[in-house]
């Protein structure tokens, strides 16, 4: 064993094997363990062809799903100071943000995009899960105000994806200041009259199920999410009783009344227009006006 | 029996002794009263030497000490005519989150918070302090009402967090904060928050979105446990001590950051050592939070609320 096996070796190896052994190629579905194609995968939006379950769908695919052609526009969310406490735990969050950020290319765990949605002007606000497990901190809580004034420059809806494991731990008090934040945030999006719509997506806990999460006039999830406010280790750990089956999952919030309805990913889009429609007519003029009766 | 915490051991044993010689003194009496007077001063050095430098892992012991006042205790030295009010009317009273109309020094007012219960029988009563969906449900149900009769709101908050359980989950625990954040921020009345424990993430900031955030001297207020951040970030719940120091969870920390706007002085050795004098002392610093949001009532004053919040963490820290 020398420099050259330990460190040059297997640089080559690894340099040879991307085009010869795509392992890479395949998924495998965590609910039902088969094999995917990723080409399938993909094609499928990221439901298991196999079982139906969802898998995680990234920020910039969500948008591309849910804006007519994938065609959005990002909209700027202004700087932030970074990292304000200095916080270090066995690493530097400021050294965790600058991965994340080399990781994902996004400068933070909150995408705001405008674009046609069924024709008509809509704002979307997506989570990224893979930047630091989409937790929320000051720069997630000025996406979500970013959104919510575009929303209301726009006259538009206010549509939020979430996937985050709740606040980002590594910006102390400041990141729970944000479940106030967002709040304000959604607030002037229905004090506009405009509809304010939330998707979530697997998984959606802590401070962020605990603010505008649960706020949406609308509610809808994705099939399996799981949703709560604490972790099913955390009840575990104090309750010490075993979880009953399906426990924190979108279709048992749903039967507990959290919800408003489970929405297969294929049919979200369509879901979302419709109910815009709904609650905002097109024109004032095509609005139904009440008919006056003779006498 | 006074309940001493690890890092007070020297303090105990000083105040040991001197229990120690007033037990004594009738059979000896010479200089008893001497001795007994210096080691008094000693403890208050010690003491002083001490709490001047606590870590915020001490603080975190300090604003859990079963001894420290609670809700029930400030309650009924600074609120006069105090009437409970229960339930959500919903599902049920939650003995974790109380409150009730009363005179603040003279005036009506809605008082809310935690409570965590003074003894082992008080504490399983009121679960720990740790509030179910049907408290936050109760106290959003307060909050409207002195909404309209125009009554000013203080919230008391000293709790670990909001309880974790199959049934808060059931009956929509993240729905019920979210809930009560929302409708601290609706209020056309002045809200007044004193953090005088603990102040536990999620369940904490749900009644605590206000004009004025008060923080006793050792109090914490933090988006997680230091145990629970200790054993996410650092795999080992045993770096608690580190993970309190990280979090930036002190009073003088958030003062620092701009996230409170006023820490209140505890009597030397913590406000369990003297909670008449720590409560008094909290009660001038409320009315002085009140006299300062007095000036702007209604939307104004709603507008002015979101835009502190909004305002964190965008200004530059010195």
């Amino acid at each position: 064993m020398n420099w050259l096996t330990n460190f040059v070796r297997p640089k080559i190896l690894a340099l040879v094997r991307k085009d010869s052994a795509p392992d890479n190629l395949w998924d495998k579905c965590p609910a039902c363990e088969r094999m995917i194609f990723h080409r399938d995968l993909e094609a499928n939006l990221r439901v298991c062809p196999h079982c139906d379950h969802h898998l995680q769908l990234g920020a910039k695919a969500r948008l591309a799903l849910l804006f007519d052609g994938g065609i959005y526009e990002r909209q700027d969310v202004r700087g932030v100071p970074v990292d304000p406490l200095r916080f270090r735990d066995r690493k530097r969050y400021g050294d965790r943000l600058r991965e994340a950020q080399a990781a994902t290319g996004e400068r933070d765990a909150m995408i705001v995009a405008a674009g046609a949605m069924g024709g008509r002007t809509a704002v979307v606000a997506a989570f990224d899960f893979a930047f630091i497990g989409g937790s929320m901190g000051t720069a997630v809580g000025d996406a979500l105000l970013e959104g919510a004034d575009q929303a209301v420059a726009r006259g538009a809806p206010f549509v939020v994806v979430t996937a985050s494991g709740g606040a980002r731990m590594q910006e102390g008090a400041l990141s729970l200041m944000q479940m106030a934040r967002t709040t304000i945030a959604v607030d002037k999006v229905k004090e506009a009259g405009l509809p304010y719509i939330v998707v979530m997506t697997n998984p959606t806990t802590g401070g962020v199920t605990a603010s505008f999460a649960m706020l949406g006039d609308i509610a809808i999830a994705e099939p399996g999410a799981i949703i709560g406010f604490a972790g099913a280790r955390v009840i575990e750990e104090t309750i010490r009783q075993t979880l009953p089956p399906g426990f924190q999952r979108a279709e048992y919030l749903l039967d507990h009344g959290m919800l408003d309805m489970v929405v297969h990913r294929r049919e979200l889009k369509e879901r979302l227009v419709r109910l815009i429609g709904l609650v905002m007519p097109a024109t004032s003029s095509t609005a139904l006006v009440p008919v006056a009766t003779a006498g | 029996m006074r309940t001493y915490l690890d890092f007070e051991k020297p303090i105990a044993e000083l105040e040991g002794k001197i229990e120690e010689l007033r037990h004594v003194s009738d059979a000896s009496g010479i200089n008893i009263v001497e001795e007994v007077s210096r080691l008094r001063s000693k403890t208050e050095r010690q003491l002083r030497q001490t709490y001047a430098k606590l870590t915020p892992w001490q603080k975190t012991l300090v604003a859990r000490h079963p001894d420290r006042p609670h809700f029930s205790h400030v309650v009924a030295a600074l609120i006069g005519d105090f009437t409970p009010l229960a339930g959500d009317r919903r599902f049920a009273d939650d003995p974790a989150l109380l409150g009730g109309l009363g005179r603040f020094r003279g005036r009506p007012v809605m008082v809310i918070g935690h409570e965590k219960g003074a003894d082992t029988e008080g504490r399983v009563r009121h679960n720990f302090g740790m509030a179910r969906p049907e408290g936050y449900r109760k106290a959003q149900r307060l909050m409207r009402l002195a909404d309209r009769f125009g009554l000013p709101v203080l919230t008391l908050v000293d709790t670990p967090g909001a309880y974790p359980g199959i049934d808060a989950e059931e009956r929509g625990q993240a729905e019920a904060i979210a809930r009560s954040i929302e409708t601290c921020l609706a209020l056309r009345v002045p809200i007044i928050t004193a953090i005088i424990g603990e102040g536990g993430s999620g369940g904490a900031i749900a009644l605590a979105v206000a004009d004025r955030v008060l923080m006793f001297e050792h109090a914490i207020y933090s988006v997680i446990s230091p145990e629970g951040c200790a054993s996410i970030l650092w795999r080992s719940a045993d770096q608690a001590a580190e993970a309190a120091e990280a979090l930036k969870l002190t009073a003088q920390d958030l003062e620092r950051l701009r996230l409170i706007d006023g820490v209140v002085a505890e009597p030397l050795g913590g406000a369990h050592r003297d909670p008449e004098v720590a409560i008094a002392t909290l009660g001038d610093a409320i009315e002085r939070a009140f006299t300062e949001v007095a000036g702007t009532v209604g939307e104004p004053l709603r507008e002015a609320r979101r835009e502190r919040f909004i305002a964190m963490g965008r200004t530059p820290i010195a």
